[in-house]
């Protein structure tokens, strides 16, 4: 059993009259640990597929199995605790709440999933410590550098040790030296088990994955396997 | 997400934007306050009122010569003649019947004073040795009129604590003779000070046996006559009395009118009372607009916390936690602006009260507590739209706002 299986998937938007087929009869299957990009032009439902991965968007035909459960057909609240539980998203724009503190926003998963202050507390200092955030936890978001956002919000995505990390663009706001630590960063934590599925067009950051999808008008163009990148 | 957290959580978003809630907390606090001083002033002018009436005292009965008739023409309506007068003899004859404890009769008019050289205009009340108790006053110093035959016109007079002033300064005034028109009067007595009381200003008043009254002013008629039953239960029974005793002196026709603090306090109190309501009814309409208001702010909160909204879903908040954060961001704001209301409300009676030290502007506890509920359950009310329009974003569109 793939930790994901997608089956002939369909997601098809209404634009007034017109119909845009963001997906069309997409098949995959993604083993547990597997670190996987998926590239191609804009348009193409790269978006829309890691969309329907993190359960923020339904399939309108076809089946969506994550770790064996079928989740097409769960209700928003179920949707919502598998999303607390088992899915991490990185952001391109890191979307981190303006009022809260570095220690806050990473601890917001926790918060919202109701971990008590305590445990809260003790998980959200290990995680700054493990992403060298230590000195800036009562920083709030307008006070840190892009990198370091990213880091906060990297380390939100695992705080609640899900078992797969989605990332549309981790690097695309970020320069080239900060975006190589980003990357090094989700590496290591694919390194450690963790499902990694990256959506970008950057053609340096997709040859590192070690499988890369290629889509095209909402298709799956090419899947290949790939020996890992020498480092 | 525990309810400590989900407070924390929507206090920190309402400071968050500190303008927009400060002036949704003002507008709350302005209703509120709005009702609360509104009321304070109905209310006050109530007690205000009850109070004087209840000053008179609550057994008293006033006979007033004359009726007036509502019912229409009657036969009597024909044979009648003009009221017949009301007499120190009707007075003391009410004096006998058995529900009747005091009696005074008044006879009233205006007559200039002098003594030691000063002059002034003032008001003599003819009336008897029961008029103090009657009224409730007090002396200051010396003694009331003596009780005495109704048509004994001796020459004593009380003073009021004005007229004392005004004209024996810091000097004893027992025992000094004061003019009225023609006549020489001993001063036995002084009124305690007591104010302005019903449009009669007893510091102001020279009071004198009634037979005394009549001789100055030369008539044998009373102004009214004040009579106390002998207790509130016995109010009822002492105006039939009162009815049957003087129906028989005035040739078996009541031409009289009998006023009863009761009838005439009830109907105060009923009128008051709906007027403070209608204000209050007024004020709540600010409410009502504050409750509008919150509305605005909110849905504007969500708007531009759309991609925030979008966020907590992708962290795994539910629909219901959302509309919850919302609903107790809407919640917190409204008892905010209750408890400054509130407190804005109890300044202003407060200044009321400092202002116009007559007017016992307290806010009833109804009102404040209908206003407080009002805020609450309006913020709240008005905070479901905008909560359950957040729970409801598409988590991809929303994410895709900056």
């Amino acid at each position: 059993m793939a930790q994901i299986e997608l089956e002939h998937i369909e997601r098809i938007f209404r634009l007034g009259d017109s119909e845009v087929h963001a997906l069309r009869d997409v098949s995959l299957r993604i083993e547990a640990g597997e670190y996987l990009a998926v590239m191609g032009p804009s348009g193409s439902g790269k978006s829309t597929l890691l969309n329907l991965l993190g359960l923020l968007d339904r399939p309108n035909a076809g089946h969506y199995r994550l770790e064996g459960r079928d989740v097409t057909t769960l209700s928003a609240d179920e949707q919502a605790r598998v999303r607390s539980a088992r899915i991490g998203f990185v952001f391109q724009s890191f979307h981190l709440v303006p009022r809260l503190s570095a220690a806050e926003n990473i601890g917001l998963p926790l918060m919202l999933a109701g971990v008590a202050p305590a445990e809260r507390a003790q998980r959200v200092a290990q995680a700054l410590a493990d992403f060298g955030l230590e000195q800036r936890a009562g920083h709030r978001p307008e006070e840190l550098s892009g990198g370091q956002r990213q880091r906060v919000a990297i380390a939100r995505a695992t705080i609640m040790r899900p078992a797969m990390l989605l990332a549309d663009e981790p690097t695309g706001n970020l320069d080239r030296s900060t975006g190589q630590e980003v990357t090094a960063l989700l590496e290591a934590l694919n390194a450690g088990g963790t499902t990694l599925i990256v959506v970008t067009h950057d053609p340096v950051m997709g040859a590192r994955a070690r499988r890369r999808v290629l889509m095209e008008d909402g298709a799956i163009r090419r899947d290949e396997a790939v020996a890992p990148a020498a480092p | 997400m525990s309810p400590a957290d989900t407070l924390r959580f929507a206090a920190a978003a309402a400071l968050g934007n500190r303008l927009r809630s400060a002036l949704m907390v003002l507008a709350m606090s302005i209703g509120v306050a709005a009702v609360v001083v509104l009321t304070a002033l109905g209310d006050g002018a109530r007690r205000y009122v009850v109070g004087e009436f209840a000053a008179l005292g609550a057994s008293l009965v006033i006979v007033l010569p004359g009726r007036t008739e509502t019912g229409g023409v009657n036969p009597g309506s024909f044979i009648t003649s003009t009221p017949r007068d009301l007499t120190v003899d009707d007075a003391a004859a009410l004096l006998r019947a058995p529900s009747v404890n005091r009696v005074a009769p008044l006879a009233v008019g205006n007559a200039e004073l002098s003594s030691g050289g000063r002059v002034r205009e003032a008001m003599v009340v003819g009336t008897s040795a029961d008029y103090l108790d009657l009224r409730k006053m007090a002396l200051s110093a010396g003694r009331f009129l003596p009780r005495e035959d109704f048509s004994r016109a001796s020459g004593l007079a009380v003073i009021g604590e004005t007229l004392r002033a005004e004209f024996f300064g810091n000097g004893p005034a027992v025992g000094r003779s004061i003019r009225a028109g023609d006549r020489r009067l001993r001063v036995i007595g002084v009124l305690a000070p007591a104010g302005q009381g019903l449009g009669m200003n007893s510091d102001e008043m020279l009071i004198v046996p009634v037979a005394t009254a009549q001789a100055m002013f030369d008539t044998n008629t009373l102004f009214r006559i004040m009579v106390e039953a002998r207790g509130r239960e016995a109010l009822g029974a002492a105006q039939r009395e009162m009815e049957t005793i003087l129906r028989a002196r005035h040739d078996g026709e009541l031409d009289v009118t009998l006023i009863s603090q009761d009838a005439v306090l009830g109907t105060f109190d009923r009128i008051l009372g709906a007027l403070t309501l209608g204000v209050a009814g007024i004020a709540a309409i600010s409410l009502a607009v504050a409750g509008i208001l919150v509305m605005n702010v909110m849905l504007v909160a969500v708007t531009q916390r759309t991609a925030e909204i979008g966020l907590l879903m992708a962290l795994g908040a539910s629909g219901r936690l959302i509309r919850t954060a919302f609903l107790v961001e809407a919640a917190l704001l409204s008892i905010a602006g209750a408890a400054v209301g509130f407190l804005l409300g109890h300044a202003g009676a407060w200044a009321i009260r400092l202002a116009y030290p007559v007017l016992p502007a307290w806010p009833p506890a109804w009102a404040v507590a209908a206003a407080v509920g009002t805020a609450l359950v309006t913020g709240l009310g008005f905070g479901v739209m905008p909560a359950r329009r957040a729970a409801r974003l598409d988590p991809v569109q929303a994410l895709a706002r900056r």
